[in-house]
């Protein structure tokens, strides 16, 4: 079929259009990936300095809870909910029993939580077996081009985008923030002018592991959730967390975009593994470079705390 | 006995005197007649146990003794894993060739230990950050060498093999005239328990010597040693890179006992094992950190027979336990108790003796 010229370069402009948009919905697709997983781990860290390595089982937990009260017959959004709760009461009872003992044995509060999550991930495979049936994800797909693209997927960068201003409106709006924000700056004088340092402590943690359990929740319904999840969400929570710095609010979305332009950048030319391994390289020159992360850099720069 | 050798007690290890040598001297000695008595299949395993006591021994010397937490140790295990593989399936094991395999699997450790170890601490690298640095490594080393699935990785006639990982690497063999010796069976645990002797009386010498004491201040107050002189990250780079190698040791010994090596031995479960032998032991003593990696590879396979999932059940459960309860570590924690209650029992004998002609 002879077609004329014309059309023939607005096809050529609409495959570069679909390309383009190919590539950003991978981009913005990654960004809502990273900046989910970060978000818990990062207020933990960047709160009480506790590395939390059981993030990767709390985010598992939170999709299991989910897929199951889901099954159970819960409409989606209500069994997300669930799974978030879920996350943040084991999040609550682990803080009780086990992190308020190690808030000043960094070394210690990784090993614990490493073997936390240990037992959760084994532990799960006993109760639970290698994989449960998963859900089917909602919205259906739309076209563009020769591509086909979820509508969901579509949607997480903005539930992510949506979740960083909520935050945002928790740490600058309310008492809660106010308080956890003196806190986190000089603990002691906090205590001092009364502020329940122990209870805002408390608070934050559950607040992270529910953060994490929705993050297994809303990925819930696009993934096959297995007893060994974790692992694969932690990695990219720590990449993210260790470039964006102690400052959650400043340094979370910018490094998550720019680990998300690396990553996407090169899964495209090379494949997933390169990108993965691009990642962790980016995480070793970072923590050479800005040991304190984009936050901490951005801070400096202002004339520091 | 000469001044090195003296070295061998000292404040930077638990057990001293005739009494700890003499139980020391008989378990090596046992240990070293088992294969007669057993069969070999528990030849076999014993030889596992031990494989591991050199990468948990390099970690307690760099975690326990200079206070820097490396979380990827296994990077080096499993780089010196693959470079026996490939060297010795492209050389054979005529002559010393499988020698030669074996050295240069330390040897490039010890390069990348320099490599990283210059990058981070003369980088300022610290704290959490050395885990984080030194974990991404072996994640790195782990997703790479998993993705060499295709043909067109090989070197020379070695073939990387991707996920599954390399297998059939020649066993060590020394050329003795017509029937040369091949490392295997109890011969080669022979070999693995000499050098876990040589490495752990090596070790308590150095850390017990003036170089052992600079490592336990820089442990405790690094800004206090700078100020007093020493090249601080000097030491933590020395000290790195013999933890590495002995990681290394680890890797290649194993490989040779298993004739294969896996990208997963570098992964994130292995790379926390050593962590909790170590931790698990007390990170702070060798000779805890020893009997904590024997006897806890020991366990979990043991469970790993009986029911395979609840080894690493276990595994958590014991280190947790540790951490909340006994944070220096078990065996350091049961000692320092035994010997406060005989000091204890000591004291109360002087008195005794001493307020006997009063009465």
């Amino acid at each position: 079929m002879h077609r004329p010229v014309v059309h023939r370069l607005f096809d050529a402009r609409m495959t570069f259009l679909v390309e383009a948009y190919a590539f950003f919905y991978q981009l913005a697709d990654s960004f809502a990936f990273l900046v989910l997983c970060g978000l818990g781990l990062a207020i933990i860290f960047g709160m009480m300095g506790v590395i939390n390595l059981a993030h990767g089982e709390l985010i598992m937990c939170g999709a299991y809870v989910t897929v199951l009260s889901a099954r159970a017959g819960l409409p989606l959004p209500f069994a997300m909910l669930c799974g978030t709760l879920a996350a943040g009461l084991v999040g609550l009872v682990l803080e009780f029993l086990i992190i308020r003992r190690l808030y000043h044995r960094l070394f210690d509060s990784i090993v614990a939580t490493w073997a936390l999550s240990l037992i959760a991930t084994q532990g799960m495979l006993i109760v639970a077996g290698p994989s449960i049936e998963g859900l089917k994800t909602p919205f259906g797909s739309f076209e563009l081009g020769e591509y086909s693209f979820s509508v969901y997927r579509a949607l997480l960068p903005l539930i992510a985008l949506l979740l960083l201003a909520a935050l945002y409106w928790l740490f600058v709006r309310t008492r809660f923030g106010i308080y956890s924000r003196a806190t986190i700056q000089d603990a002691n004088m906090a205590r001092a002018l009364g502020a329940n340092t122990r209870r805002i402590y408390s608070q934050t943690f559950t607040l992270g592991a529910a953060l994490a359990g929705l993050t297994g929740a809303l990925y819930a319904p696009t993934i096959t959730a297995v007893p060994t999840m974790g692992q694969a969400f932690i990695v990219q929570s720590f990449v993210t967390v260790v470039v964006s710095g102690a400052d959650v609010m400043l340094g979370l979305a910018p490094s998550a975009a720019v680990l998300a332009f690396i990553q996407s950048l090169l899964t495209k030319s090379y494949g997933q593994l390169i990108g993965q391994i691009g990642l962790l390289l980016t995480v070793i020159i970072v923590v050479r470079v800005l040991p304190k992360g984009i936050s901490g850099w951005v801070l400096q720069r202002n004339g520091g705390r | 006995m000469p001044r090195w050798l003296a070295l061998l007690d000292g404040p930077q290890t638990l057990g001293s005197g005739r009494a700890f040598w003499f139980v020391f001297a008989l378990i090596v000695l046992v240990a070293a007649l088992l294969p007669t008595f057993v069969n070999a299949f528990a030849v076999t395993n014993l030889t596992y146990f031990l494989v591991w006591v050199f990468m948990a021994l390099g970690l307690s010397l760099i975690w326990g003794y200079a206070g820097i937490l490396s979380f990827g140790q296994t990077a080096f295990f499993g780089l010196a894993g693959y470079t026996y593989g490939v060297i010795s399936i492209n050389l054979g094991d005529a002559g010393l060739w499988t020698w030669f395999a074996l050295l240069m699997s330390l040897v490039l450790p010890a390069v990348l230990a320099v490599v990283i170890g210059y990058f981070m601490f003369y980088g300022g690298v610290r704290d959490v950050f050395v885990g984080i640095v030194t974990l991404s490594i072996t994640l790195v080393f782990e997703t790479f060498m998993a993705q060499t699935a295709g043909p067109e990785w090989t070197i020379g006639s070695a073939r990387l093999n991707g996920f599954n990982g390399m297998s059939n690497m020649p066993p060590l063999t020394f050329p003795w005239g017509e029937n040369p010796i091949i490392f295997d069976g109890p011969s080669f645990f022979w070999l693995v328990l000499g050098l876990v002797v040589l490495v752990y009386a090596g070790l308590r010498i150095l850390v017990n010597s003036r170089f052992g004491n600079v490592l336990v201040a820089i442990r405790e107050n690094p800004e206090r040693a700078e100020m007093l002189g020493y090249n601080v990250r000097l030491y933590q780079l020395f000290v790195f890179v013999i933890g590495s190698v002995l990681a290394g040791m680890s890797g290649v010994l194993y490989t040779l006992w298993g004739y294969y090596i896996t990208p997963s031995s570098m992964g994130l479960t292995a790379a926390a094992l050593p962590i909790v032998w170590v931790a698990a032991g007390g990170r702070k003593d060798i000779t805890a950190t020893l009997l904590a990696t024997v006897l806890l590879t020991w366990l979990s396979q043991q469970l790993a027979v009986k029911g395979s999932q609840y080894a690493l059940i276990w595994m958590g459960v014991i280190l947790l336990v540790v951490v909340l309860f006994a944070p220096e570590g078990l065996f350091v924690t049961v000692w320092k108790k035994l010997a406060d209650r005989r000091r204890l029992r000591q004291v109360t004998t002087a008195r005794k003796t001493v307020s006997l002609p009063s009465a």
